[in-house]
């Protein structure tokens, strides 16, 4: 019961929940600025199912990536602006 | 890209996809069922992540289908984004994990859903503000919410089926603000009156969310705080009163996902009640506009879990023409359906909704567009192209509901990719 996986965030090793999803596991960690607005403001998830875009971080490389949609993997790199 | 070829193509597996699929599966027909997400259910049944716990009932309903789904010989296909289809040709195209898949149909069932739809305001783009549905699906995911003070705002049952939900995962809901006033919810209520099963559900919901204050005529005009979200200003629009809160979950009913249906040339019909949503016409077999296309669940009008899944059937038989079927399964579909549009007018979004945009309020969140910029316009289509509006990453899927309610003009035509690809994706050829 209650495993977990450890994911990389901004350079720093954190345990979150195995089988969450990103946005929800980075939520539970306390972050909530994933992404700067064009205009510099610090936005969050909003729509929680992949419309929105609001959650966009980058994964294991991949900028742009909306972590609502993606589940927690092991070792996975994820940064936020 | 690779290539592939099925006779039944079911887009989206909620309610409504996952029962298309079982009902063409059994017919023996050789079936693909995708998704964007990683797994099947959509938004009500999506899995509980992250050591959750579902409510029984619900957990119930879907086990019951996604067994169903397991045995009638559908193969599966998650994480599948369309992006782009072609009508005459007979083709979907998704981006996978795996690069581009271009899916070839016989019949093609479209189950895209629904989205919510949200209206701006000062701080609306402030990060604790969340759709409610989408703090739901957060939580689902795993996101721990214990101790967190809630206030839940927007119009309609769905805000009582939130704050119950999210009541139940350990989040302190402050109140629930319904912007439709007591003598529009007297009339749903009215309405309700002739329909037992809709009423128990009510009352079910009522009673789940019992114990928070249920305010009706209040709307929120405000999110503030130093960064994220810390207080909101609510208002009856004769008071304005300040509560302190961690969470703001908002939803002003629901907006289908028809993009793909009307980039394939799906016939829509609009509502001045309902700004934004485009839904797609389908005759009683779910069959749209276009041969050998069909619809079913919320793109076709917002009813619900239990309507999406007697239209599904219908579409999963109409599909294989197994017209016997059809009839069988189309009684139910009619009977939800009465009850479900009885409630349609209760909930209109009034006027004063409007005047939350002030000059400053973003009203594109993409390329953070103010309202102020989009004085002056006279379409959607000028307003994109003069300032940018709706033309960031989600294609105006947020914005514009919101456009269409506070200045009056409806979207235009799609064109693809109707979703942000990679660039490869876009030139990745057979």
């Amino acid at each position: 019961m209650n495993k977990t996986v450890r994911i990389v965030l901004n350079g720093q090793e954190r345990e979150v929940a195995a089988g969450s999803m990103l946005a929800s596991a980075l939520l539970t960690l306390g972050v909530r600025g994933f992404r700067r607005s064009v205009k510099g403001e610090l936005r969050g998830p909003l729509c929680g199912m992949g419309v929105c875009q609001e959650c966009r971080v980058t994964v294991d490389g991949r900028p742009h990536s909306k972590c609502c949609m993606i589940v927690c993997r092991d070792h996975m790199k994820v940064e936020t602006e | 890209m690779t290539r592939r070829d099925c006779e039944v193509l079911v887009l989206g597996a909620g309610p409504a996809g996952i029962a298309a699929a079982c009902c063409a599966g059994e017919s023996g027909r050789q079936v693909i069922l995708t998704d964007e997400n990683p797994a099947c259910g959509g938004q009500i049944w999506r899995a509980q992540r992250g050591a959750m716990h579902t409510r029984a009932d619900v957990q119930h309903a879907a086990d019951l289908w996604l067994t169903r789904l397991g045995r009638c010989g559908a193969s599966v296909l998650s994480g599948a984004t369309a992006f782009d289809a072609d009508a005459a040709l007979h083709f979907v195209r998704f981006e996978t994990d795996r690069g581009v898949e271009e899916i070839h149909y016989s019949a093609l069932i479209l189950a895209t859903g629904a989205r919510e739809r949200l209206l701006p305001f000062p701080g609306w783009t402030r990060s604790g503000v969340y759709a409610a549905g989408g703090l739901q699906a957060l939580v689902k995911g795993g996101f721990r919410i214990d101790g967190q003070r809630i206030l839940v705002a927007g119009t309609g049952p769905l805000l009582l089926a939130a704050a119950g939900m999210l009541g139940a995962h350990g989040g302190e809901v402050l109140m629930i603000l319904e912007q439709a006033g007591w003598r529009s919810l007297t009339r749903f209520g009215l309405h309700l009156a002739g329909f037992p099963d809709k009423l128990l559900q009510a009352a079910t919901l009522m009673v789940q969310a019992g114990v928070v204050p249920y305010r009706p005529g209040w709307w929120v005009c405000e999110a503030g705080g130093n960064g994220p979200l810390e207080w909101v200003a609510i208002t009856d629009g004769k008071r304005t009163v300040r509560v302190d809160c961690d969470m703001l979950a908002l939803g002003y009913g629901l907006v289908p996902n028809s993009e793909l249906a009307r980039l394939m040339g799906c016939r829509t019909t609009g509502s001045s009640a309902a700004p934004g949503a485009h839904f797609v016409d389908v005759d009683a077999r779910q069959k749209t506009s276009l041969d050998g296309v069909f619809a079913c669940g919320e793109i076709t009008g917002i009813g619900g879990a239990e309507l999406s899944l007697a239209e599904g059937s219908v579409a999963g038989y109409a599909a294989c023409g197994h017209w016997h079927e059809v009839d069988r399964v189309a009684p139910l579909r009619n009977c939800l359906a009465r009850q479900v549009h009885a409630m349609d007018s209760a909930f209109a979004l009034r006027d004063e909704l409007r005047a939350a945009v002030t000059p400053d309020t973003l009203v594109c969140r993409c390329e953070d567009v103010p309202a102020a910029e989009l004085a002056g316009f006279g379409s959607w289509r000028e307003a994109k192209l003069g300032s940018r509006c709706g033309m960031g990453p989600c294609q105006g899927r947020t914005c514009g509901p919101a456009v269409e309610f506070v200045w009056g003009w409806s979207a235009e035509s799609v064109r693809p990719p109707i979703t942000p690809v990679r660039l490869g994706s876009m030139s990745d050829q057979p």
